[in-house]
């Protein structure tokens, strides 16, 4: 080319190639929503939903069917409290309410807090497991030494494939007094108590 | 205006300021491919650490923590600093030559997108001189290995992935607006030389998913110093995120490293068979099918993840759908050789070692592909043997064959055959030793990326080093043919190749530093 200044469909052409780029930076972002969405659907990554709100009197048990529900806790890498489901395993029937707990304590000398993170296994099951309360909506304080029960209330929904008849629900306990979410004053707060 | 100056050039300007402030585009291929050679000297070394740590069992010579970090930057090195780049100087030195264009459309981005790379990997390789160490978590940075986990020198790692990510993306936009506005008058689309269709492809490919790589490196940057959790499960996030979103640039990625590759080889294969190339029409779809199933694959290298059984089948059947197009392709290069009055110089050689090497890493895919059977050789070296099949005997034997087939044209020498036919078989021998020894200890079940080893592997492992010590020596070679090619030599014919075919074998060798200043004559422009 003789002259070095672009034409103007050459021009054109980049804008177009330019809004592509722009865009697709943009889909990448948008892939993370999109997971959430789809892992909601499928139960792809284990994670069971948030609080399910429902009137217990409209929860009917279906009683010919038994599930056994297993609980387990594991720290994640620099974790230091002693973290154990009180109840290893529960039979449950399809739309029976129960209450189980696990037990956690801070043996450090200085507060800290901690975030459970659940995981279902299979995870086709994840999304037919309901929770009513569980611990794991809401970081957990503990003053040092500190112990405490911490309860889960759930249900499993009656449309619980037939093929599933046990299935483990996994906490991973995450430290995150450097990181807190909600209130990031309680940790000096309460060490100033 | 400085373009008005820059209108009545002849030749070169004289000195360093040539190749800093060049818009030339032959220029800037030949700055693009010695950075590639540079760059694959250097993974080359990397990689002569890690056999060398692996050719006995035991820890010998470097630390596990080093290892890993040479495992990581033999990886971004030779896909980001060889591989690619490689592709991008053919694409500059041969595009404008091959469609009668005068030079790329945006020239002075040209110069800029070449003239950022270095920055990035010297960026990313100082990383090895500091305190904390080089990148060590794998090319494939899953997080959060490379975010909780990761050496502090990570954001060095994550700049230098948005400098080349940048660098790639103006690059494809000067290569897709040259191929569909540059165009000499009667070279219409189904005309251009395949390698200026694979290119076109690939161009649409990168600008599709380099900016989800700059995405997900900006995303972890956000997590180590921001604060957020996208991939923080303790936050909220999920760490299998990174991995289906790293995988969505991943795999159209690895046919951004193959597709000019079918170019080449569908440019050299008729040359020397000396007929023309066989079914060029269904070259042309089955390389837009294989881009387009680049997409919807992604998942089958996370098969062990878990994922429901349908979205395993969907992914398994999907990637074995590939194996229709490339099929294609193959049985297309066989058909071009049937029959055809075939001679074996080096690009010939390289050209046909490409199609049955690079087939047999295909069929190691589609072992891969079973989702059942991926559970066993998950992470193992079966895969590594598998891709480096299709990355080393693939992508890199078609650049050396691109290298040798149109060096006469860019020197105006030839070069020595018998020294090109040396580095063929020393490198075809050895990358065999090399490689194929690594599926049996895949399959016997040795994981990848451990600087150690049960003692049942000493003795593959003992043989694949030596295989690479022989294929990383016979580089040497390339260089020595090419610097005494730049030399000097038998003076090169403007057709060179009895059989070649296409518009730039009717420019003299070497090529003029301006070329098709005014469009060619229609009539030298063949149906394909």
């Amino acid at each position: 080319m003789q002259n070095q200044s672009p034409t103007s469909s050459t021009k054109r052409l980049v804008r177009k190639l330019l809004l592509a780029t722009v865009g697709m930076f943009g889909f990448g972002f948008a892939l993370v929503p999109m997971y959430d969405v789809i892992c909601d659907i499928t139960g792809l990554n284990g994670k069971t939903s948030g609080r399910y709100t429902v009137s217990e009197a409209d929860i009917t048990p279906v009683s010919d069917r038994e599930i056994t529900v297993q609980f387990m806790a594991q720290n994640s890498a620099g974790m230091v409290w002693e973290f154990h489901p009180n109840d290893a395993q529960v039979k449950v029937h399809p739309g029976e309410v129960k209450v189980v707990s696990y037990r956690a304590k801070n043996p450090t000398d200085l507060v800290m807090i901690g975030q459970a993170i659940p995981s279902v296994a299979p995870n086709e099951a994840a999304q037919y497991l309901k929770k009513l309360e569980c611990f794991c909506f809401a970081e957990q304080t503990l003053k040092p030494g500190e112990e405490v029960d911490m309860a889960i209330r759930f249900f499993v929904d009656e449309n619980i494939p037939e093929k599933i008849t046990k299935l483990t629900l996994s906490y991973s306990l995450f430290d995150i007094t450097d990181y807190p979410e909600s209130a990031p004053e309680s940790v000096q707060e309460i060490t100033a108590r | 205006m400085s373009a008005a100056h820059d209108d009545h050039h002849h030749g070169p300007a004289k000195g360093l300021s040539r190749w800093l402030y060049t818009t030339n585009h032959k220029d800037i291929g030949s700055l693009y491919l010695w950075f590639s050679f540079a760059m694959f000297l250097l993974g080359g070394t990397f990689a002569m650490v890690i056999r060398a740590e692996l050719f006995q069992p035991g820890l010998q010579l470097v630390e596990p923590n080093f290892f890993n970090q040479m495992t990581t930057m033999h990886g971004l090195v030779m896909v980001f600093g060889a591989v690619m780049p490689a592709f991008v100087g053919l694409a500059n030195w041969l595009i404008p030559m091959m469609i009668g264009a005068p030079d790329m459309a945006l020239p002075r981005m040209n110069n800029w997108s070449f003239w950022i790379l270095p920055f990035a990997f010297l960026l990313m390789t100082s990383t090895l001189f500091m305190e904390a160490g080089a990148p060590n978590f794998g090319w494939t940075f899953y997080a959060p290995l490379s975010t909780t986990y990761a050496p502090e020198t990570v954001t060095f790692f994550i700049f230098a992935v948005h400098i080349m990510g940048a660098s790639s993306i103006m690059g494809s936009i000067n290569i897709i607006a040259t191929i569909l506005n540059m165009r000499a008058p009667g070279m219409t689309l189904m005309k251009m030389p395949l390698f200026v269709w694979t290119w076109l492809i690939t161009a649409y490919l990168l600008i599709a998913v380099m900016p989800v790589l700059a995405g997900v490196v900006t995303m972890m940057l956000f997590d180590i110093h921001f604060g957020t959790s996208f991939f923080n499960a303790a936050g909220g996030g999920d760490p299998v995120l990174f991995q289906h979103v790293f995988w969505f640039f991943g795999h159209p990625e690895v046919y951004i490293m193959i597709l000019p590759a079918f170019g080449i080889v569908s440019a050299i294969i008729p040359t020397f068979a000396r007929k023309r190339l066989f079914g060029y029409d269904s070259m042309v779809y089955a390389t837009a099918s294989i881009a387009f199933l680049s997409f919807i694959v992604w998942a089958h290298h996370m098969f062990t993840v878990g994922m429901p059984i349908a979205g395993e089948l969907f992914f398994m059947y999907a990637t074995m759908l590939i194996a229709v197009p490339t099929g294609v392709k193959v049985f297309n290069w066989v058909a071009t050789m049937f029959r055809g009055s075939m001679t074996f110089e080096t690009p010939m050689l390289f050209a046909i070692a490409f199609v049955v090497l690079f087939t047999m890493g295909g069929f190691t895919g589609l072992m891969l592909a079973i989702t059942p059977a991926d559970f066993q050789y998950h992470d193992t070296y079966f895969v590594v043997a598998h891709f480096h099949y299709v990355l080393v005997p693939g992508a890199i034997f078609s650049i050396m064959a691109a290298t040798y087939y149109w060096l006469p044209k860019w020197t105006g020498h030839m070069y020595d055959e018998r020294l090109g036919k040396l580095h063929f078989w020393m490198s075809f021998v050895g990358v065999n030793v090399l490689f194929f020894p690594q599926h049996f200890l895949g399959l016997a079940g040795m994981p990848r990326r451990v600087p150690d080893y049960a003692l049942q592997f000493a003795d593959f492992n003992w043989i694949s080093s030596i295989g690479g010590f022989m294929f990383g020596a016979s580089q040497l070679i390339l260089l020595v043919v090419v610097i005494k090619c730049i030399k000097g030599g038998k003076k090169a014919t403007s057709q060179v190749w009895e059989g070649a075919q296409g518009l730039e074998w009717t420019l003299e060798s070497p090529a003029p530093y301006h070329t098709f200043t005014t469009p060619p004559d229609p009539k030298l422009i063949h149906n394909q």
